[in-house]
């Protein structure tokens, strides 16, 4: 399908190119053997730390938060401080299905799922309108800010500043109730991550992913080589929408909670700041910075309640100095040492 | 053969004696489980209910009822999914027998249907809205309730023969609470609220909304705001002038936050606040509270988050002590109900029905004693129920 696709008149003329894309995209797609032992690692953590399940639940979710804006930082070198906007509208969402309309799951998760998209659709011609970096910071942060104090009025949707009450969940699939140690909500988070990650692979290892890296890599000559920029990088920018709108309602729904902390600025940062931990631009750095990040912070923590923020800080500045990175290298880097350590 | 038997023996024996030492509750710690926000912009609150409770634990022992008491602190950093996994892992993983602390209502909100789940009481030390008790069946709160303190503000004001009054609230949850009910009552007892202002929670410059109060001549103002902006909004008051031309300043305590009263300076003095607590507060079980907690913090104020958080390890301490060590959620619980003992704040007690807390609310003034200011009490509303409560 694929070959027949490529092979129209410009490429016919010099078959090899279009069979070397081909073959290219093909290796990309295929998985790897480190790839696979991620899974697999990530699979076995639910058998193993059967008492950690809330923990991992909470970095599942914060690393599929991380992976949509991998895609649209690291594929289409869009940047954002705006991406809680996705994550609160999904979690608003998935709790007013559960409160107005029905307490299934999977229904709630669609349907944020969709709001969250159409919120990216539609606000996503805004970043097209002027396509520097600082305007699209400027313009993502807006647009969480206007959600933020929306859901802040309308208290009588919402719930205001006490959050919204009432939210109950049905058991996942009529059978499996989210129970108190988070074992549920845990199979439900790796499962949805799982799937939403093999899609999100698929759509960047497609001819379409590819030209979203000719765009991140020089716009203006995507342009010229007849690569439709705009509704490109619109199409990924909902499409990372819709999966930041997933990992809210995942939240919603495993938590049975939601308050206007979702839509904070805070949230939109911690996400950028765990994505450039983890690294961008190979989706696995939103997943591995959740759970640098998380076990991190719990770690901590548990140590130093009052001051575990200063250490924190401490870390991430001496990992960032270390890696002497910026937010392009950082994955280079570390998936060399990673290779190198695999091969020690 | 008889060796192999013999040794069986030994071992069912020690694994049963094993087994049954959990089941010898008298012998196990009770833990309970403190959510704090440590770090953020709500820090001091969660600074000052530790350092309290820590204070109850070392004035009256770790051993209650034969059971050694453990106090494990955690920082939510006020984020209300943080507050719920941590209680939730202190219930499954820690096995606490209480859950107590949130800062913050939707904190107290995020985890009420957790308590109720797990059976497991929820000591709310801080939270101050009032429909957070009707959450679960398992919340107590050792705290204070804004249309508590708020009803008798509006009641003195019209006991004073005021008319006239413009509100100016933050605008967010607690805010609007005390507006709503500042109108109501003050309605009720014969005055007028003739204009309700709401300022953002976020960066507040309160200029021109004291512009608007300047040109309405009010008999006086009624103000809530979070305690760290207090100070500001009383620094614009007096700049203003608004002092000069009779407009009284009437407040909820926060805006006198004892933590930070002294920070203020002379523009303080100009409020005249309700509330439960007071580091003045005139009585030598209160004395003895300031002067310990200042010399075991470093010279450090309480507060009425302090006394929140006194006052709830006294709770579970009183509940355990009244179960003989029974640390079942539904008989804390229980214990709980009615309990009423003398606070520093002053007597106080759970109501049986609600579950909130029956105390005295004060007036007072900001006086300057020494190169100190305090609040101090001038009259006392005794034993207030939360007026917010459905059918009261």
């Amino acid at each position: 399908m694929s070959d027949t696709t490529l092979s129209h008149p410009a490429t016919a003329a010099r078959p090899d190119a279009g069979q070397r894309a081909s073959r290219d995209l093909l290796r990309r797609g295929r998985l790897k053997p480190a790839e696979i032992v991620f899974w697999l690692a990530t699979a076995a953590s639910f058998f193993l730390l059967p008492d950690r399940h809330l923990l991992l639940s909470e970095i599942v979710i914060l690393g599929l938060f991380a992976l949509s804006l991998d895609l649209i930082i690291g594929y289409a070198g869009v940047v954002s401080l705006g991406h809680g906007a996705f994550f609160g509208l999904g979690a608003y969402v998935a709790g007013l299905v559960s409160v107005h309309l029905t307490g299934e799951p999977l229904t709630g998760l669609i349907l944020a799922a969709l709001a969250a998209g159409i919120l990216g659709l539609a606000t996503g011609p805004l970043l097209l309108l002027r396509a520097s970096d600082l305007t699209r910071l400027m313009v993502t942060l807006g647009v969480a800010m206007l959600l933020l104090e929306a859901a802040n009025r309308a208290a009588w949707l919402t719930g205001g500043a006490d959050g919204l009450q009432g939210v109950t969940i049905n058991p996942l699939l009529g059978r499996f109730e989210f129970d108190l140690f988070g074992t549920t909500a845990y199979a439900y988070c790796l499962i949805v991550t799982f799937a939403l990650f093999l899609l999100a692979r698929r759509v960047v290892t497609s001819p379409y992913g590819l030209s979203l890296l000719a765009i991140r890599d020089n716009a203006l000559r995507a342009r010229s080589m007849g690569i439709p920029v705009g509704p490109r990088i619109l199409g990924i920018y909902a499409f990372s929408a819709l999966i930041a709108g997933v990992a809210g309602a995942l939240l919603t729904q495993t938590t049975m909670f939601v308050s206007l902390d979702v839509l904070a600025f805070h949230r939109s940062a911690d996400v950028l700041l765990v994505l450039v931990l983890g690294g961008v631009g190979y989706l696995y750095g939103g997943l591995i910075g959740a759970i640098a990040f998380k076990l991190l912070q719990d770690w901590f923590s548990a140590i130093t309640p009052q001051y575990w923020m200063f250490w924190m800080g401490l870390v991430l500045m001496v990992i960032v100095l270390i890696g002497r990175d910026n937010l392009n290298a950082l994955p280079r880097t570390l998936m060399r040492r990673l290779r190198r350590e695999d091969r020690a | 053969m008889q060796r192999r038997n013999l040794l069986l023996g030994a071992i069912l024996v020690a694994s049963t004696a094993l087994a049954g030492m959990p089941a010898l509750a008298a012998g196990d710690p009770f833990k309970i489980g403190l959510i704090l926000p440590m770090t953020g912009p709500f820090a001091s609150t969660g600074r000052q209910i530790e350092a309290a409770a820590r204070l109850y634990m070392a004035q009256n022992g770790d051993e209650v009822a034969g059971r050694k008491v453990e106090l494990i602190v955690k920082d939510d950093a006020s984020v209300a999914d943080t507050t719920k996994r941590l209680a939730q892992e202190l219930i499954v993983r820690d096995k606490v027998g209480v859950i107590a602390g949130f800062g913050l209502t939707p904190l107290a909100m995020a985890t009420a249907p957790l308590a109720t789940r797990a059976k497991v009481p929820a000591v709310v030390m801080a939270a101050a809205t009032s429909s957070i008790t009707e959450q679960s069946p398992y919340v107590v709160r050792t705290s204070y309730t804004t249309p508590q303190v708020t009803s008798k503000i509006a009641e003195w004001a019209a006991g004073q023969g005021m008319k006239k009054v413009v509100t100016v609230v933050s605008d967010y949850g607690p805010g609007l609470d005390a507006e709503k009910t500042f109108v109501a009552v003050f309605g009720a007892a014969g005055g007028e609220v003739t204009e309700t202002l709401r300022v953002p929670l976020q960066n507040p410059d309160f200029s021109p909304f004291l512009q608007k109060v300047a040109d309405a001549k009010p008999d006086a103002i009624f103000a809530f705001v979070p305690s760290g902006v207090g100070a500001q909004f009383m620094k614009q008051f007096v700049e203003r002038g608004l002092d000069k031309t009779g407009v009284k300043l009437l407040a909820d305590g926060g805006i006198t936050d004892d933590d930070i009263l002294n920070g203020m300076g002379d523009p303080a003095l100009a409020a005249i606040t309700g509330f439960h607590y007071s580091a003045a507060h005139d009585s030598e079980l209160n004395k003895k509270f300031v002067a310990d907690f200042a010399s075991a913090n470093d010279g450090m104020r309480p507060n009425f988050m302090a006394v929140g958080g006194y006052d709830g390890m006294h709770a579970i301490y009183a509940a355990l002590e009244k179960t003989g060590g029974d640390s079942s959620g539904d008989a804390l619980i229980a214990a709980m109900k009615g309990l009423a003992w003398e606070s520093p704040r002053g007597p106080i007690s759970i109501d049986p029905e609600t579950r909130d807390i029956v105390q005295n609310v004060y007036l007072r003034r900001v006086e300057r004693q020494g190169d100190q200011l305090w609040n101090i009490e001038f009259e006392t509303f005794e034993a207030v129920k939360d007026p917010g409560k459905t059918g009261s």
